[in-house]
């Protein structure tokens, strides 16, 4: 699994400033700076010829921003040697983690996501005459428009995609409640005042479609498995928010895997679906003390923790059915971390005001609330959910916090700066990281599931695919790529080893 | 009044840690948690950007995915 964030931009003192540039200069600035991934482009497409990928060079990108067409901004595109890929979508620089096999790992890349995205930033302010560019991990302008903060969670093909939508709805249509990040102002474009818990419910418009920048559908049916599609599907959910707080990433993963997991075993027998999803989405976000009650398909009532609970308890059942003892500690940490997190959801939501990231906001715009006197429309308030998500340490509220130990963690700061540049183990993305780190010279251009190495003495560019997600790991590759000096000598390995 | 002594609000939960909090003296724990609050939102005030309403108005975004 994986997931891709696109950051909120914004130029200092230029609030009209084109932010496709903007991004692109970002992104391009952390690609000069570190040299080694600057060589290897995205491979865009496997079929086209390989010839293509070569004479590709950076350098252009430090052009006068306004000469600029749009096919030289859809260059701002690199792979880092940790694995994940830096680029510029739909007028936001965009992360997406390498590809990782556990909800933790999952919170550890993303983190060191925000730390790439940070020094990239810092990098673009170095280049003379650019205005300082600021970073935003969050979901909505409150304005009308909202960019994604995706989670990719690779399934076996063979389950069939009604079952996915029947479970998933009234699952996603409730768990906003643990992993929504908060938002000031209700509506697209932000007409009513108050707070509401997810920043993207109000974005999304159908249960299940194709879409992901307009008719946001609840369930997402784009089937592009990066893997080989007989056997897999990768599930694009684009209906979660970007999370700063640690617990809140690793309870939106951790779950989410839980019941998907259930749902390709066929464990789900109930049928938990909800009334008129997407109003309820809705609904369940604008309602902080929990309470609105949701109308199940068949005739319960209940409120949308008591809903989880169902889920947690399918899930506990899962696990104690599926592995009894065995089961790992993480999945054991999740389980417990979910039911800590629901019980006291129901007994006073401020209780999780130092793990949840809506809590968190809540309860400090509640603090200036009753110390100034404010009411929710006053620009105060909105300045303060902005500022949560500013990704600079000096800057952020969020980070604020967790300095002033108001915020758990999960994570130590050493091991986040090293994710920044290496990649995970049990992943096809340790062959990419590794590669990029140690070939960075030899690595003409790279994907998700191939490499593709310039050799020298080779007339053309050498494909190695990495079809299966799980193979390319440490255990598979990681002695041979110590061994191997050159590109050219593990290539060798590979094809006649 | 005993009673809600027994039940510490939420967000006092969050100074166990506090030495000059004795589980009895709710006035004492009040003036505390106060203080705390107090506190963070000071550091707050000193990194908020400075014209609210000119920063909500310039942030404007363009949509994605």
């Amino acid at each position: 699994m994986g997931t891709e964030v696109e950051y909120g931009v914004t130029v200092q003192g230029q609030p009209m400033a084109n932010h496709m540039v903007a991004s692109s200069q970002v992104v391009n600035a952390y690609a000069s700076a570190t040299a080694k991934a600057r060589r290897a482009r995205w491979d865009f497409e496997e079929e086209s010829p390989l010839r293509d990928a070569r004479g590709f060079d950076m350098s252009r990108q430090v052009a006068d921003p306004s000469q600029l067409t749009d096919e030289d901004m859809g260059l701002a595109n690199v792979i880092l040697t940790n694995g994940a890929r830096l680029y510029v979508d739909h007028a936001h620089p965009e992360y997406s983690t390498p590809e990782v096999t556990t909800p933790r790992d999952i919170v550890l890349w993303d983190k060191a996501g925000e730390q790439v995205m940070l020094d990239a930033s810092r990098m673009a302010a170095l280049v003379p005459g650019t205005q300082p560019i600021h970073l935003y991990k969050n979901n909505t302008d409150n304005k009308g428009a909202s960019y994604g903060a995706h989670e990719n969670y690779l399934m076996r093909r063979s389950t069939p995609f009604g079952d996915i939508v029947r479970h998933l709805t009234p699952f996603f249509v409730s768990r906003q409640v643990v992993c929504g990040a908060g938002r000031v102002g209700i509506g697209q474009d932000g007409r009513e005042h108050g707070y509401q818990i997810s920043q993207r419910a109000d974005y999304f418009e159908v249960e299940v479609g194709l879409e992901t920048t307009l008719k946001r559908p609840i369930i997402n049916t784009r089937d592009e498995p990066h893997a080989d599609p007989e056997k897999y599907r990768r599930l694009h959910v684009i209906i979660g928010d970007a999370n700063l707080a640690e617990v809140s990433t690793y309870l939106k993963v951790g779950t989410t895997a839980l019941v998907l997991a259930m749902i390709e075993d066929k464990f789900i027998t109930r049928d938990l679906g909800v009334d008129s999803p997407v109003a309820s989405l809705r609904a369940v976000s604008h309602d902080t003390s929990l309470k609105h009650l949701l109308t199940l398909e068949d005739g319960r009532k209940l409120t949308p923790v008591e809903l989880q609970l169902e889920f947690l308890d399918l899930a506990r059942k899962y696990v104690e059915d599926r592995y009894g003892d065995d089961a790992d500690a993480q999945t054991k940490d999740v389980l417990t971390r979910w039911e800590s997190v629901l019980g006291r959801l129901e007994r006073d939501p401020m209780l999780c005001a130092k793990e949840l990231d809506w809590v968190a906001k809540l309860s400090l715009l509640e603090q200036y609330r009753s110390r100034d006197g404010l009411e929710w429309s006053n620009a105060k308030l909105q300045l303060i959910d902005y500022q949560y998500s500013d990704i600079r340490p000096e800057k952020g509220l969020y980070q604020r916090l967790v300095g002033m130990g108001r915020i758990e963690r999960l994570l130590e700061d050493s091991e986040v700066e090293r994710a920044m540049h290496e990649p995970p183990e049990d992943t096809r993305a340790y062959f990419r990281g590794r590669c990029l780190e140690k070939y960075a010279d030899s690595v003409a251009a790279a994907s998700w599931d191939s490499v593709i190495f310039d050799l020298p003495g080779r007339e053309s560019l050498q494909r190695v695919p990495t079809i299966d997600p799980l193979r390319g790991s440490k255990a598979h590759v990681g002695e041979l790529i110590d061994r191997c000096e050159t590109a050219s000598q593990l290539f060798n390995e590979l094809t006649h080893g | 009044m005993a009673q809600e002594q027994k039940q510490p609000k939420k967000s006092s939960e969050e100074v166990t840690q506090d030495e000059v909090a004795p589980e009895s003296d709710v006035a004492e724990r009040k003036e505390a948690l106060d203080d705390d609050v107090d506190a963070i939102l000071d550091e707050i005030d000193e990194v908020l950007e400075s014209n609210a309403e000119d920063f909500v108005k310039s942030f404007i975004q363009k949509g994605g995915q």
